[in-house]
């Protein structure tokens, strides 16, 4: 196995008295994606500030392509590509502007720059918006120029913040499609998140981040199978007359969480399930089967939703 | 290393910040008219100068010699142009790239550093800045006020003063929190242009010329002066190393205070 | 009873203005009183030395003559700037007076609301001066109160025209040519730092047609004395017929723009 693109051990990052980041442990390799998946303020943002070597390293060990972010910060930038959380476009500039100006800024040549800059809008599907400047673009097509924006240097790594946060389902589907295709190309891509289902869509490996340390690692499939069942039976009997309710559902699957609008029935089969809670006369407002997914891994490891 | 403990780390890392003026070049290629249109601001002072007040003051002694009003004050506005294109682009500008436009932030991003940026940024603004001052070369030779040919030597000496407050400007901007803030850089700026010995000679403050001495524009009007006039004296170098220490101190602030604000 | 309409309106621009009144109000006082030491009392004492200066300025100081037309020039700059980009602001960018013409607002309460909110600037400007005028034997004065007003009128025969071209941009390019190209020459050659008469035979006149001359020579004469009754109502008239006249030319183009 060729030595990995990150190692962190032990890693920390202390905002005073706050703990960001709690000691974690991470290993990347080349042309994997890897994932750290989380709610809000579970140190994922942090943890890639440091990869990015926008931030030092509070304690630990932290190596990208196996240098230290300390003295060689401008060594690994050059080799890393990033997407912010919040696209931190050039609002001055046009849309090609902001791709040959930012290539610049890793000393590429304006011929390159501009040739490359036609390439990736045409990648990104923005070859029509070149010239215009950045404000009237919609959220899906601004995340789109960043993420051409941070292939511009052709990166070894590129660092994904939030990359579908705050878009519309169409746009996601456009903008994973593309983070696909990067894929398969063999970029490593280092990406957080707190959609589950961007995890199991873009992630071969994935760390679970809660309270600024790793709860659990593994890939999607691998997490979904050791911490839950295969399907999940979610049951209404409407609003605050779920706890009551537990008692009648007992014994039926391997486990049952409650949360405030719903009962979850953890079970290899769903639709059976419910036909024996049927025969027990145990009827809800609504029913619904689903297979399980990184959500009930995440519920399981810290008893909260990701997204509340 | 004696410089490394003299000056922070963040200013001694820098490589590339002629990025920033690359950028900036790319935004201001598109308003060229409003910085152009500029260039007539020194003619309508200078004219405005010579018709009225040059009239009125009659001939004003400057080292044993007399010379018209209006080539007294020549210098002194183009010292000022200097310091106000300075200012004004390393703190309303730098802010708003700064602190609304995120624009630094996603430039550390890349392999550009703190001092990148800092240097990069005042040097353009020392260029604004430029501009104008040498717009005023060319309305005093269109004018005749030009004394001497080391008046080129007033670009060196605007460059100078161009550091120096763009420097100063950028440090204060990044303790800056909201654009109300920004009533008192006039607070700062306008007694130094009325009070630099712009207007009228050292010797007209009296026993309060001790006070005068304290501005740095004062500083910049001397150099500038002397090139118009073509007098130099050894008593100028400080003058010159009061702008270059300011310029230094403001350089390594701002280097240091993008590295603990948003490198953290 | 219901505030009136254009009240209302001006109630919009100075709930903002609440936002930074204080270092406004402090740069209020002392930036008069930084002029009035450095180019009235300073420049003043080259002037009053100077060979020709007695009979040029007609006796008076010139700390007298230039203080007097601080009072209008402020009035001018403070004006002209607030009917440009905050202006703005409301018809582009924030976009609160197509917001207000939605409700029972006209669009010529927009505009007289905007003048009224225009000259409260311009009274906060005046009296700042008029204040610092009143320390100074040379200008102390009872003149200095119906200056006040009259620097206002100033102010409004800047801001009001320059509010109805606002009206009709949708960006702030043209601004600082308006600014450059109309009030900063005003401020140079209408009579703030010495008589037109010193002035080029053919730009005198030219001089008379600006609203700026007539503001300085209102406030001077106001403040020094020596103004006749049809020089008086003339200066009023004049800066009044700006208002009018770009009132007016508001309430056009501000249902254009708001109504279209």
């Amino acid at each position: 196995m060729p030595p990995p693109l990150i190692t962190a051990r032990s890693l920390v990052k202390r905002f005073g008295d706050l703990v960001a980041v709690d000691g974690i442990d991470v290993d990347v390799q080349p042309g994997e994606a890897f994932g750290f998946l989380g709610p809000n303020g579970a140190g994922k943002t942090s943890t890639m500030r440091m990869i990015g070597c926008v931030s030092p390293v509070s304690s630990g060990r932290l190596e990208i392509f196996g240098l230290d972010p300390a003295h060689e910060g401008r060594a690994i930038r050059s080799r890393i590509g990033v997407v912010p959380q919040l696209d931190q476009l050039d609002q001055e500039l046009t849309v090609m502007e902001n791709l040959v100006i930012y290539a610049r800024y890793f000393d590429i040549p304006r011929a390159v720059a501009q040739s490359r800059a036609v390439e990736l809008l045409d990648f990104v599907q923005l070859a029509d918006r070149a010239d215009d400047k950045v404000d009237p673009l919609s959220g899906g097509q601004k995340r789109r120029v960043s993420i051409a924006r941070s292939l511009i240097s052709e990166p070894e790594l590129l660092l994904l913040d939030e990359p579908t946060t705050g878009l519309d389902p169409q746009a996601r589907h456009l903008l994973w499609d593309r983070l696909h295709q990067l894929k398969e190309r063999g970029a490593t891509l280092v990406l957080t998140t707190h959609y589950m289902d961007e995890a199991e869509q873009l992630c071969d490996r994935l760390v679970v981040m809660d309270g600024g340390r790793i709860v659990a690692e593994g890939s999607p499939r691998a997490l979904i199978t050791e911490y839950a069942t295969r399907e999940v039976l979610e049951m209404r009997f409407g609003r605050g007359r779920n706890e009551e309710r537990v008692d009648d559902v007992l014994g039926v699957g391997e486990r049952v969480e409650v949360l405030p609008d719903r009962l979850l029935v953890y079970v290899a089969d769903g639709e059976s399930a419910l036909a024996e809670l049927h025969a027990r006369s145990v009827i809800p407002e609504s029913a619904l089967v689903r297979r399980s997914s990184l959500e009930d891994v995440f519920l399981r490891l810290t008893g909260r939703t990701l997204v509340d | 290393m004696i410089t490394t403990r003299i000056l922070p780390s963040a200013l001694l890392d820098v490589r590339s910040p002629q990025r920033l003026l690359e950028r900036n070049a790319m935004v201001y290629r598109r308003s060229w008219m409003v910085i152009f249109s500029g260039f007539f601001e020194p003619l309508f002072y200078l004219l405005s100068i010579r018709i009225g007040l040059s009239a009125l003051v009659g001939d004003i002694e400057v080292g044993g010699k007399l010379i018209p009003y209006d080539e007294f004050v020549a210098p002194g506005l183009m010292a000022a142009a200097a310091m106000n294109g300075a200012v004004l682009e390393s703190t309303m500008n730098v802010f708003h790239k700064w602190r609304q436009a995120k624009l630094y932030d996603s430039i550390l991003a890349t392999p550009m550093s703190a001092g990148d940026i800092a240097i990069g940024e005042i040097g353009f603004a020392v260029i604004r800045g430029l501009m104008y001052s040498t717009a005023f070369i060319f309305t005093m030779l269109a004018l005749g006020m030009v004394k001497s040919a080391w008046i080129v030597m007033s670009v060196v000496a605007c460059a100078l003063i161009g550091f120096a407050f763009a420097s100063i400007g950028m440090a204060w901007t990044t303790y800056m929190r909201s654009w109300a803030d920004f009533e008192y850089v006039p607070a700062v700026t306008l007694p130094l242009f009325l009070f630099s010995a712009t207007f009228y000679p050292l010797s007209s403050y009296g026993s309060w010329s001790w006070v005068v001495q304290l501005s740095p524009l004062y500083h910049g009007v001397v150099l500038v002066r002397a090139s118009n006039l073509g007098e130099w004296s050894p008593s100028l170098v400080v003058h010159a190393g009061v702008l270059v220490g300011l310029s230094v101190v403001g350089m390594a602030v701002t280097a240091s205070r993008i590295k603990t604000l948003l490198l953290k | 009873m219901s505030t009136p309409a254009p009240l209302r309106v001006a109630y919009r621009d100075l709930a903002l203005y609440r936002g930074f009144w204080k270092a406004n109000f402090v740069a209020a006082f002392i930036q008069p009183m930084l002029y009035l030491l450095g180019i009235g009392l300073g420049v003043g004492e080259l002037v009053d030395n100077g060979p020709d200066s007695a009979e040029l300025l007609g006796g008076v100081s010139y700390f007298g003559f230039y203080s007097s037309a601080l009072l209008a020039t402020t009035a001018m700059f403070t004006s002209s700037q607030e009917a440009l980009w905050p202006t703005m602001d409301g018809f582009q960018w924030s976009n609160a007076y197509r917001a207000m013409v939605s409700t029972p607002i006209e669009p010529r309460d927009v505009a007289t609301g905007l003048t009224i909110y225009y000259a409260v600037r311009a009274t906060v400007g005046a009296i700042g001066v008029a204040v610092v005028l009143a320390l100074f034997g040379d200008t102390r004065s009872w003149g200095l109160i119906p200056a006040v007003p009259g620097a206002v009128l100033t102010g409004l025969a800047f801001a009001v025209p320059i509010a109805a071209w606002t009206s009709t941009r949708t960006t702030g390019d043209s601004f600082p040519a308006i600014l450059r190209f109309g009030v900063l020459p005003m401020f140079l050659f209408s009579g703030a730092f010495y008589p037109i008469k010193q002035l080029p035979d053919w730009l005198e006149p030219v001089a008379w047609l600006t609203p700026l001359w007539h503001g300085v020579e209102l406030c001077r004469g106001l403040v020094l004395g020596g103004l006749t009754s049809v020089e008086l109502v003339g200066h009023i008239a004049a800066l009044s017929g700006f208002v009018i006249v770009g009132w007016a030319i508001c309430t056009i183009t501000f249902r254009r723009r708001l109504q279209p």
